[in-house]
């Protein structure tokens, strides 16, 4: 975690200067009850207005340095630990962008997400604070208790007892009661759970007239909430009373044992007031000492969290030389040699010993259930994860041998979940290639079914997409996303389900368009509808990670018993009318 | 501050708690305030080598060791209180908004958007306990902080009391500049923090779309220009807000200061004593604190104030008219009658208009159309979760307005596409429409739904708790514990929503079974999707932009050669 720490080297001084600043602004802050104990032993005394003038000209010029000082740390923390935050983020995000698929499903998207923004903000107060306040606060009790003594060594016995009783109980108090607080977050985190569910459920619930029994599992919920609210309540509420009784305590005993110290010479009067005064101070630093624990126990748990991610290494590597060359015009496009696969740490693999191959201007149907492997098959082309045995070959050539820029640019990939991005639509289409015209967009637009839509907006290319392609409907946003993939003039494209909003009429021209268009690519159609596939160069069938069929309609029908059995599901009574 | 009083009124309940923080309060901050006048005297006791007075001392020390005692007790009782008043009130709150949404119409869900009322139920109400009921008791204990000690400073001595009260609004000055300066610096950087968290969502989200653009560089170079926007802000930010705190220390330190010199010179003019100035420093040191305490609990309390009527907004939505003096439907034979029916979610765009639909007890009625159609507007209108705007519908020629919601949604059972599962056992979820239903029959109605055996091969068989929305069951498994849920009531009619896409194949052909046996003997509506459910149904109403365009039996339909027509032919033209 502390590898973190190399990020704060452009900053090197903003990390001495700023500490050292705050330091001498510390310094001053102890000067002062010194002075005020001069001005009450020597000047009022000796009855001297002079020298109680000249004191305090002197205590209002240490203020100002002091505010000058304290402001340039400020200044130097704000600078550094932005600055930090900015480039591990920068880092952060570049590093997350070089993952593959298995380390950013092994990490979790939210959790990165978290880790981007919250992990990494949390990180920046600490480093702000650690400039701030960890020379401060533990100088200013250190500084204090040292002053003492040098006033009066027996005297500041009391600051020794008292030090360490302030120390106790805010270490006993907030381990106590900071466990709670995750508990209260979860239980706070359950209550939203529940009205989440009352909310998507609405129309369940009232169907079986269930209000009441729902309206009763929140009130417990808050009840229970509550009732953990009162009593981490009362645990933290002993916090300030407890530690300014023991400083008060404290402050009695310096009374009454001053008074003895005085009464025998050793001490002034001036000079307790001065021991008050930085007994207040050490309860101030105290309390800036405890938040501090806080926010590096916390940023601790961050800073892990981060370098875990740095420590994350890509599986997915780029080949560094280009063997483009290799390749042969006479091989299939896509072959699968005996491949097969498995996710990390899974005990059976999602694919086994898959082996096809598929020609220029061929489509290729791929059916099966759900989990039997459609998605994670073509996910192995673009190299999305590798393959754990035999090779994926493009071309004649291995996947791993080509360099992944060139490689995913003849690709063209249309997710399941069809996802567009805040932005324009015209910037949504040159996701493939930055400098795409419009007249290729349209082009794609068109084969995608999708132009008429685009053209009935009124500003065209130029509209808005909100975050998600949320401003749009399911069938809308599946069009466009199969519209992008196209605008890239692929040599392969793969349409992962991609139309299953799709009303029929629609589904069938786009169908058909794409036939029209793709005469010399290579296209896979995933589906769960035979209907979209029935019509392929090539059916895989799907089962359970093996392919058990692969063929025509036809062949299949009369060959695969699976294939028959899906195809009887889907159109079961029809084959008896 | 309308919500203000509001949120008074749902403390009241709590009137003796809150009684016995604001005496607590005045009595800690009164007893806290004592404490330097007497540690003053205790210090006039020692006056130099040989002139301390000890018994005099001593009482004096004895006095404000019972004195700081109180005034921790008085706090920590203080705070018990608040805490009693807050989280009770909070907890009513919440309850209160809840049932309220336990008995909005359907409208009020289906037109706000669910995330704002989570955060509404959650973060805001969370926000009014912070801000407005424990603000409350600090801005109150502030201000009697404040009242005290210039009183006590008063009665010790008027012109030093004085240059405190004229140099201490100086913190005040310095704190109203940083907070206008921050403000909007503030503003910048949540909605800049906002931004990116935005950006890491989209990009990180959907990595695999990325990956395969090879949009890598592009994300990397928007990232960090949005980065650069949030330094500079952050820089300003983070300065402006982090001065705050040694303002308020140079402008103590000036006051400290300034009491000094004064008290120094009366000191020897002998109108002070030594004791009194040392009073008058710990007062000086704590003046400014209620002050800036005040200034950043004003700015919680506009939040709070916000957040509150945020709340109250929910609270003040009409319930569903109440219906407990209704009559209470009994178990119907499933005769539906739709007279002159007139529908619309907007007045300007009318969507039904003068439907008419009559359908016998057992007949099957399918809805056909594409996605968005407006098949759940029919839906919506039959269970009565919108209410027609002009004719009527009748089930076994009773008037649906003329009788309990309730009543009526029981003779309905209802398994939608999106199926609905809550965070609990398989066992709870297969017996939510009857709690009270025995082991035996939960088996049993799993069984008639075809879900029994995947149950049964979970690893906690029926006690299996389902994750967040089912994420640990398949689409296909959610929908079989949907039919199960219905044939434990074994209602009288039935609305099915079949699936698009996205089930695996075999669980589907037990889902359609399942349909299959749950539909015989029972008025069923169907959206469907499927050749054979369309083609057996007795009526099939095919329905496009929300209205319905054709009706009739498949045979009928396909010699109109209109849009049905059209739709079969494009779909299962070649697979026939």
């Amino acid at each position: 975690m502390f590898q973190l720490l190399r990020y704060l080297k452009p900053f090197r001084k903003e990390v001495f200067w700023g500490p050292l600043f705050k330091w001498i602004e510390a310094v001053f802050d102890l000067v002062l009850p010194l002075l005020m104990a001069r001005i009450i032993d020597v000047g009022v005394a000796a009855r001297d207005s002079s020298y109680v003038i000249r004191m305090s000209l002197c205590m209002f010029g240490i203020s100002l340095l002091g505010l000058f000082c304290a402001l340039i740390c400020q200044y130097l923390a704000a600078r550094a630990s932005q600055g930090f935050g900015t480039v591990v983020r920068n880092k952060l995000f570049a590093h997350v962008q070089s993952l593959s698929h298995a380390e950013i499903d092994g990490l979790g998207t939210p959790s990165l997400i978290t880790r981007i923004t919250n992990d990494v903000n949390q990180l920046q107060v600490a480093v702000a604070m650690a400039i701030r306040l960890a020379i401060r606060a533990p100088f200013l009790i250190i500084g204090a208790t040292v002053m003492a003594m040098l006033l009066d060594l027996k005297l500041s016995c009391v600051f020794l007892v008292a030090a360490p009783l302030v120390a106790f109980t805010l270490y006993l108090v907030m381990s106590r009661s900071i466990p709670f607080y995750r508990m209260i977050q979860q239980k706070l985190d359950g209550l939203g759970r529940i009205t989440r569910e009352n909310l998507s459920g609405v129309r369940v619930i009232r169907a079986f007239s269930r209000q009441q029994t729902e309206k009763a599992r929140f009130q417990q919920a808050s009840a229970s909430l509550c009732a953990d609210s009162l009593l981490v309540g009362r645990i933290s509420a002993l916090l300030n009373p407890l530690t300014a009784c023991i400083i008060n305590l404290a402050i009695l005993a310096i009374l009454w044992f001053g008074g003895v110290r005085v009464q025998i010479g050793a001490l002034s009067q001036g000079q307790v007031i001065a021991f008050i005064n930085y007994l207040n101070q050490i309860l101030l630093a105290m309390i800036a000492a405890a938040n501090l624990v806080v926010i590096f126990t916390r940023a601790a748990a961050s800073g892990q969290r981060v370098q875990a991610v740095f420590d994350t290494q890509p599986s997915v590597i780029s080949p560094s030389v280009s063997q483009t060359a290799a390749s042969t015009a006479s091989a299939p496009r896509v072959a699968f040699d005996h491949v097969s696969f498995a996710y990390a740490g899974a005990e059976k693999p999602v694919l086994s010993d898959i082996c096809f191959a598929a020609a220029p201007g061929q489509t290729i149907g791929i059916i099966g259930g759900t989990g039997a492997g459609k998605s994670t098959l073509c996910q192995l082309i673009p190299r999305f994860y590798d393959a754990t045995d035999g090779t994926v070959y493009i071309d004649g050539l291995p996947v791993d041998q080509i360099p992944l820029p060139h490689l995913r640019a003849r690709i063209g990939y249309v997710p399941q979940h069809a996802v567009l991005f805040a932005g324009t639509l015209r910037q949504n289409m040159q996701w493939a290639d930055p400098h795409a015209s419009d007249e290729r967009i349209w082009q794609a637009l068109e084969t995608a079914q999708a132009a008429a839509l685009v053209q009935a907006m009124p500003q065209g290319l130029d509209s808005p997409i909100t975050q998600g392609g949320q401003n749009l409907s399911g069938g809308q946003r599946q069009r466009l996303t199969i519209a992008r993939a196209l605008v890239g003039q692929p040599d392969i494209l793969i349409l992962d389900d991609s139309a299953s909003a799709l009303d029929f009429a629609t589904d069938a021209a786009l169908r058909a368009a794409l036939h029209r268009q793709m005469r010399k690519q290579t296209m896979f159609v995933i589906s769960q509808r035979v209907h979209a596939i029935a019509q392929a160069d090539q059916i895989l069938v799907l089962d359970d990670g093996r392919l058990v069929g692969c063929g025509t309609h036809d062949t299949l029908l009369a060959a695969c018993p699976v294939y028959a059995q899906i195809v009887q599901s889907q159109q079961q009574k029809e084959e008896h009318a | 501050m309308k919500p203000l009083r509001r949120i008074l009124h749902w403390m009241k309940p709590y009137w003796l708690p809150l009684l016995g923080a604001l005496l607590f309060a005045v009595g800690s901050v009164v007893l806290t305030l004592l404490g330097p006048v007497f540690i003053g005297k205790g210090v006039d006791a020692i006056i130099g080598p040989g002139q301390v007075d000890f018994s005099r001392l001593g009482r004096i020390v004895l006095l404000l060791a019972a004195l700081f005692l109180f005034s921790s007790l008085c706090q920590y009782a203080m705070t018990l209180c608040t805490n009693h008043v807050t989280y009770h009130t909070v907890h009513d709150l919440r309850t209160a908004v809840f049932n309220r949404l336990e008995h909005v119409p359907l409208t009020t869900i289906d037109t706000h958007a669910h995330g704002d009322f989570i955060a509404r139920i959650v973060g805001d109400i969370e926000q009014v306990s912070d801000g407005l009921l424990q603000g409350f008791s600090q801005l109150f204990t502030g201000v009697v902080t404040i009242v005290g000690t210039l009183g006590f400073m008063f009665s010790v001595n008027v012109p030093i009391a004085l240059i405190v009260v004229l140099v201490t609004p100086l913190s005040l000055l310095f704190a109203s500049f940083v907070a206008r300066r921050s403000h909007h610096m503030f503003a910048e950087q949540s909605a800049l923090r906002g931004e990116i968290g935005a950006y890491v969502e989209e990009m990180v989200g959907n990595q695999k779309i990325v990956k395969a653009f090879g949009y890598e560089q592009r994300a990397q170079t928007d990232f960090e220009a949005i980065n650069a926007r949030l330094y500079t802000c952050g820089v300003k930010a983070q300065f402006y807000s982090s001065i705050t705190n040694p303002g308020t220390r140079f402008v103590n330190n000036i006051v400290y200061a300034c009491v000094g010199l004064a008290g120094a010179l009366s000191a020897m003019r002998g109108s002070l004593t030594i004791g009194q100035i040392s009073c008058f420093l710990t007062y000086a040191n704590q003046y400014t604190k209620p002050f800036n305490e005040i200034s950043g609990v004003i700015t919680e309390l506009q939040t709070a104030l916000a957040s509150a009527a945020r709340i109250f907004a929910v609270l003040d939505m009409p319930e569903e008219p109440s219906d407990a003096q209704a009559d209470v439907l009994t178990r119907c034979d499933g005769a539906v009658d739709a007279t002159d029916v007139c529908f619309s979610y907007r007045p300007d765009a009318p969507l039904i208009e003068h439907f008419d639909l009559h359908v016998q007890p057992g007949q099957r009625i399918a809805i056909v159309g594409p996605t968005g159609c407006g098949k759940t507007t029919l839906i919506n209108l039959l269970m009565r979760f919108y209410d027609v705007q002009q004719g009527r519908i009748e089930v076994d020629h009773t008037d649906i307005q003329s009788v309990t919601r309730s009543s009526l949604r029981r003779q309905y059972g209802m398994v939608l596409q999106d199926s609905w599962l809550f965070a609990g056992t398989i066992r709870d979820n297969i017996a939510y429409g009857r709690p009270d239903a025995s082991e035996q029959d939960v088996i049993a109605a799993a069984k008639a739904a075809y879900a029994h055996g995947f149950i049964q091969r979970l690893p906690q068989g029926y006690d299996t708790v389902i994750l967040d929305d089912g994420g640990n069951l398949s689409q296909g498994q959610k929908q079989l514990l949907c039919i199960a849920r219905i044939m434990l009531t074994q209602p009288p009619m039935l609305i099915l929503d079949e699936a698009t896409s996205s089930i695996d194949t075999r669980t589907e052909l037990l889902v359609q079974q399942a349909f299959d046996r749950m539909m015989q003997g029972r008025t069923s509506f169907i959206v469907a999707h499927r050749l054979s459910t369309i083609r057996e149904a007795d009526t099939i109403l095919v329905m496009q932009n929300g209205r319905v365009v054709e009706r009739g039996n498949h045979d009928q339909l396909l010699r109109q050669n209109g849009f049905y027509a059209h739709l079969y032919n494009s779909q299962f033209a070649h697979s026939s």
